[in-house]
């Protein structure tokens, strides 16, 4: 069964779905991912769903999960490179995906990733 | 009856019939006003009566919709598409046919000579084609008007919604008029897709020109708002007047978490500031 890769760098693990997502990737990718969090220690996580070119409610909610997830874990998660027409949809499903964190590319994404980490150190407080 | 009457009646005295619609049609149309040179107008009706010849000559029925008709209602479908272009009004163009019925009728009644019965069957059946050609041609007149308008509609949508850059990494959307569904949709759509190929940072969405705000209004402006969040943009909307603040309150739209200036020049130099720009001035 195929499963998307988590690429760790650093204290960052990198996940870019380049596939059609599926509920039972989804799903898989969630469990991944929070056991990958806890393994390497991470602090960050982005996510590149700049592939990705069609989303249902299940997926726009499990992208909300994943974000929440990482929160508890004690990783930000930043999403990157959404498509206009994915963006218009979710919109549409309701699903504003309140607190996710969102950039428009990678390069952004790790930009705004390093400053909410370094938020984090000098407050020594969550930001 | 060997040919159907019309046929015959047009082969024989084609020129006659043809000199007398020109007097007819001259006199229903007046040509002065340059639309149409009197050239043309002959061509036309020349065209008009070798292919109705050939098509009554081999249907003498007046179902136009036969494939005997084709040439026919091409034919026709082309001069109203023109007449269409050329302004003319839907009762101008159908008296291109309707006026062909007195020199027609004249040569059938000529060719009919005492036989009352049979001019008046001939006439009828000719009244029937005729009229059928005449409602084609208004027909098809009104689908090239109503292709004109969805195309002018069209471009007013497309001209309506620019998308303009302002600086390195902001965008502007000035947007003019009232907005309802699907306008919104294609401003939200040019905007995001802007945002794509610009990668810019911040929008900023200025509704001076946008007379009233109702719920729905705000519903829109708040979704394109939300789908510049997801995409990883800021939105900035600016242009909101005195009064539609007091109806934004009024109406009880929530607009927590969006940033709103009172003119585009605060809009900017929060966006710069935001980029990290500065003006010196």
């Amino acid at each position: 069964m195929d499963r998307i890769p988590i690429l760790r760098m650093g204290e960052f693990l990198l996940v870019t779905i380049q596939v059609d997502m599926h509920d039972q990737l989804a799903l898989r990718l969630q469990d991944d991912l929070s056991n990958a969090i806890q393994k390497h220690a991470a602090r960050g996580v982005l996510i590149d769903i700049s592939t990705l070119e069609m989303v249902d409610s299940f997926i726009g909610r499990m992208v909300a999960d994943i974000s929440g997830m990482g929160r508890i874990l004690g990783a930000e998660t930043v999403l990157v490179g959404m498509q206009p027409a994915v963006a218009i949809t979710l919109v549409e499903l309701g699903l504003a995906l309140p607190g996710v964190s969102t950039a428009l590319n990678v390069e952004r994404g790790m930009a705004l990733l390093r400053r909410k980490i370094d938020g984090v150190d000098a407050d020594g407080a969550i930001v | 009856m060997a040919e159907g009457m019309i046929s015959n009646v047009l082969k024989k005295s084609g020129k006659e019939v043809q000199a007398a619609w020109a007097r007819d049609l001259a006199a229903a149309l007046p040509t002065g006003k340059g639309r149409i040179s009197a050239i043309e107008l002959e061509q036309q009706t020349g065209e008009f009566l070798k292919l109705l010849t050939t098509a009554a000559e081999h249907n003498k029925g007046a179902d136009i919709a036969a494939s005997d008709f084709k040439p026919l209602r091409e034919f026709l479908e082309g001069v109203s598409r023109s007449r269409a272009v050329q302004r003319f009004t839907s009762a101008e163009t159908a008296t291109f046919i309707f006026s062909f019925k007195r020199p027609l009728f004249e040569q059938l009644k000529l060719a009919a000579g005492k036989d009352a019965e049979k001019l008046a069957d001939e006439t009828w059946q000719a009244t029937v084609l005729l009229d059928s050609l005449g409602l084609h041609t208004v027909q098809t007149f009104q689908k090239a008007r109503e292709e004109v308008i969805n195309r002018q509609q069209r471009e007013m949508l497309e001209l309506s919604t620019p998308v303009v850059k302002l600086w390195e990494g902001i965008l502007a959307l000035p947007m003019i008029g009232t907005l309802d569904s699907s306008r919104t949709q294609v401003v939200m759509e040019s905007l995001l897709q802007k945002v794509v190929d610009t990668g810019a940072q911040i929008a900023i969405l200025d509704i001076t020109g946008v007379p009233t705000v109702d719920t729905l209004v705000a519903q829109h402006l708040l979704k394109t708002v939300t789908a510049l969040r997801l995409m990883g943009a800021e939105c900035i909307i600016s242009g909101v007047r005195p009064q539609i603040a007091q109806t934004i309150v009024h109406l009880g739209v929530d607009l927590q978490g969006v940033t709103t200036k009172a003119n585009l020049a605060d809009a900017l130099a929060l966006a710069l500031k935001r980029t990290g720009s500065t003006l010196k001035s």
